[in-house]
């Protein structure tokens, strides 16, 4: 990390300003790619509200599909800003700079995309603000409500203080090469911040108590989304455990997320000497400890209904078994044991194999919430018997699969356009804090 | 059949001064709600004991095409409580019980409210035809987690879904462990009479989008008259009644509820689950069919066959190849 020692803020502005001031013609095309892709994702919400939900998978047993993973999904991806950056920022941790305002933007993005989807699995769209008007506060999907609202709030505000800063840098640096509008964006965003020593102690105060929120907040939120299903009587999900479960699962899945993105950005950005094997060492051992976490919470979750199973647990473990057997593996089994293997053992420890480990960890992720919902509504109380055959069996239908894809190729597209709105490094971090105060005084 | 129609009217002739009293109970209840909707405009008549009452028209005045309001479906008929007793020694999967569900409540032939399932409970015992209407629960899952109130408990005891309020979330398919619930999935294709005006207790004309459920024919009941699928099924399998009455009839024989219960060993499904179900079974023994004819009744509807095609007592029946 000599970086920090030799950069200034011009020069840390001056090193990343390409970043924000042009696009190659192969960020150009992935930027098309990502946009078709959200296209095509339009074109099957469009199909979706003209001929109703029966264009869907989901019928009267499996009611909730893959849109409600995405939605488990998506949420739990954003855990990687509450937790690793507002963590790692009350614990002072240096090495953590780098990544935080990457891990911000993947909170903020990913839950603008998560809540899409369950808006996809309501029927009446245009009925929407019943919610509002009727509300009641006995039904979890109204804490659900209120716990998104407040967690995008307080997130957006998270990663706002810590832009502040840097909108004022890129203000007050008169060569940088870029479009007009931006820099009335970030003279605007910027609000008259000049890092005066009561400016500075204040923002840093805010930035201290937001960092504690969004770790509250961001637990409520998923807790709240796991009592949805823990809260009804359907064998899978009337469980305890649920909330802190899905509270581990999301952090282990943000994590895998961060990763991914670290490694990608460092590519595409060339920021090997910003973005070290250290980071990856570091992310892959809270990945590790999380993995260890996530894999006991699995256990002791499907052992008591193994054990001990009522009638219906039998069912939905032999449905788990047999018919999801390979998806069960991949979630479970490879999901935990990969991390604890390949970041576990201090010899395959490297950024190629960390990364990979993250992709895996990501698929397994959502295999599990998968699994979490659909065996679950394919195991009722009352057999599934006396709907029609075709209405029997659950699986993804185009229009699910590309809102699918357009779910993650917008969360790909807004991450990239983000990343050339700021540099996707926190600038103000990257210069030691002792040293500018020098500067400034010494001005 | 004049036999039956003879018990049947008795039911109704039983219940209607109570339904004169009802009739002004309800009037005084929600007289705030009505005043929203209906005209005040009292009529007279003569009761059963020969006094003269005075009660709003909106109140008698109850056909097809003018249903109880939205808020007047949110009251139950006051004093009532309906229960349902199913007998299962009776049942032999007719479905006529369906077909007029169908029929009266002008659903899409994809959306029933009403299934019978197969049921065995153990690899030893026999087999048996389950009828499940909605259960009408005392402490409602789907009422409870529903973020709009678009599902209700009333003082009847009915549970219903008013579809001009529902979001179409499922949350209280999810929440219903009975599966009792079902949803719109497209738009209904269903010719609904010109003119109905939209009620909860009738629940047509349906919309895209909405969940729907066995609403106990609340629109018949609020005319004294029996739910559609006990009187359709020529086997009497469905009694309906009132427990407050502590009184039961299948249209043909009338029963005192508590001592059915208590001599054929009634029970509720699933009674661990704490959702107090008003629907009561009488355990399948003595029974008056074999099991296997509910197939051979639709032996011409293979559509129908193979929603069973997954139960033991199917593969037995045809041979594991069919």
């Amino acid at each position: 990390m000599d970086i920090n020692n030799t950069l200034t803020i011009d020069g840390a502005i001056k090193e990343f300003a390409p970043q924000i001031e042009k696009t190659s013609p192969l960020g150009w095309s992935w930027i098309t790619f990502l946009s078709v892709l959200v296209l095509f994702g339009f074109y099957g919400l469009y199909t979706q509200i003209a001929e109703g939900h029966i264009v869907t998978g989901m019928r009267d047993n499996v009611v909730w599909g893959i849109y409600i993973v995405n939605f488990i999904f998506f949420m739990g991806v954003s855990y990687a800003g509450a937790l690793i950056s507002g963590t790692l920022h009350l614990f002072r941790s240096e090495w953590r700079k780098p990544v935080i305002r990457m891990a911000e933007w993947i909170t903020i993005i990913s839950l603008l995309i998560g809540p899409l989807y369950i808006l996809l699995c309501i029927g009446r769209l245009d009925k929407l603000h019943n919610i509002a008007l009727f509300g009641r506060i006995q039904s979890p999907i109204t804490w659900d409500v209120i716990a998104i609202s407040t967690d995008i709030v307080g997130c957006i505000i998270f990663l706002y203080m810590a832009l502040l800063r840097d909108f004022a840098h890129l203000r007050d640096y008169p060569e940088l090469k870029v479009p007009k509008w931006k820099k009335k964006l970030y003279y605007y965003f910027a609000l008259k911040y000049h890092d005066t020593p009561e400016q500075r102690k204040k923002l840093n105060r805010t930035v201290d108590i937001m960092a504690a929120m969004v770790i509250a907040i961001a637990i409520i939120v998923y807790s709240v989304l796991a009592w949805i299903f823990s809260v009804t009587l359907q064998p899978g999900w009337h469980s305890t455990i649920f909330g802190p479960y899905f509270v581990i699962a999301a952090v282990y899945s943000g994590t895998a997320v961060l990763i991914v993105s670290m490694y990608l950005f460092r590519k595409v950005y060339k920021l090997e000497h910003v973005i070290t094997e250290l980071h990856f060492k570091n992310m892959g051992i809270i990945l590790l400890v999380l993995g260890a976490f996530f894999g006991y919470f699995t256990f002791s979750e499907y052992l008591t209904k193994w054990y001990g199973s009522q009638k219906n647990d039998e069912l939905l473990i032999s449905i788990l078994f047999d018919k999801y057997y390979w998806e069960f593996v991949i979630s479970n089994y490879i999901g935990v044991l990969l991390p604890l293997i390949i970041i576990g053992i201090p010899k395959f420890r490297t950024i190629k194999s960390i990364t990979f480990t993250s992709l895996v960890v990501i698929l397994a992720l959502w295999l599990n919430r998968y699994l979490i919902v659909v065996p679950t509504l394919e195991s009722p109380y009352l057999p599934i018997q006396d709907s029609r055959s075709a209405w029997v069996d659950y699986g993804g239908t185009w229009v699910e699969w590309s809102l699918t894809l357009g779910g993650i190729a917008g969360f790909l597209l807004l991450f990239t356009l983000a990343s050339k709105l700021v540099p996707i490094v926190q600038l103000s971090a990257l210069v030691k804090k002792d040293k500018s105060e020098e500067n400034r005084k010494s001005e | 059949m004049t036999a039956k129609n003879e018990s049947r009217r008795s039911f109704l002739k039983a219940g209607l001064s109570l339904s004169a009293g009802a009739a002004l109970g309800a009037a005084a209840l929600s007289g705030r709600a009505d005043s929203m909707d209906a005209p005040s405009e009292k009529i007279k008549l003569v009761t059963a004991d020969g006094r003269v009452i005075e009660v709003e028209k909106y109140d008698l005045s109850i056909d097809d095409r003018n249903p109880a309001s939205i808020e007047k479906s949110h009251y139950g008929l006051p004093g009532r409580k309906f229960v349902m007793v199913i007998d299962l020694a009776k049942c032999k999967n007719a479905r006529k019980c369906v077909e007029k569900c169908q029929e009266g409540h002008y659903l899409p032939e994809d959306h029933e409210w009403l299934n019978i399932y197969l049921l065995k409970d153990s690899p030893e015992s026999a087999p048996y035809w389950f009828p499940r209407p909605c259960f009408q629960c005392d402490n409602p899952l789907c009422v409870s987690v529903c973020p709009v109130g678009a599902t209700f408990k009333r003082t009847d005891g009915i549970v219903l879904v008013d579809t001009d309020r529902c979001i179409g979330c499922k949350f209280c398919m999810t929440g219903c462990p009975y599966s009792a619930r079902v949803f719109h999935w497209h738009e209904p294709e269903v010719e609904v009479p010109e003119g109905t005006v939209y009620s909860p207790e009738t629940a047509y004309p349906a919309e895209e989008g909405t969940v729907g459920k066995c609403v106990f024919c609340a629109d018949l009941l609020r005319k004294n008259e029996l739910p559609r699928c006990v009187v359709a099924c020529p086997e009497g399998v469905i009694y309906f009644g009132d427990l407050n009455e502590d009184t039961v009839t299948n249209g043909v024989e009338t029963m005192v509820f508590s001592e059915l219960i208590k001599n054929r060993s009634g029970y509720r499904y699933h009674e661990d689950l704490g959702t107090r179900p008003s629907v009561y079974y009488l355990p399948p023994v003595d029974r008056l069919y074999e099991v296997e004819e509910g197939f051979s009744l639709h032996a011409e509807n293979p559509e129908i066959l193979e929603r069973y095609k997954n139960t033991e007592t199917y593969k037995k029946y045809f041979g594991d190849g069919h």
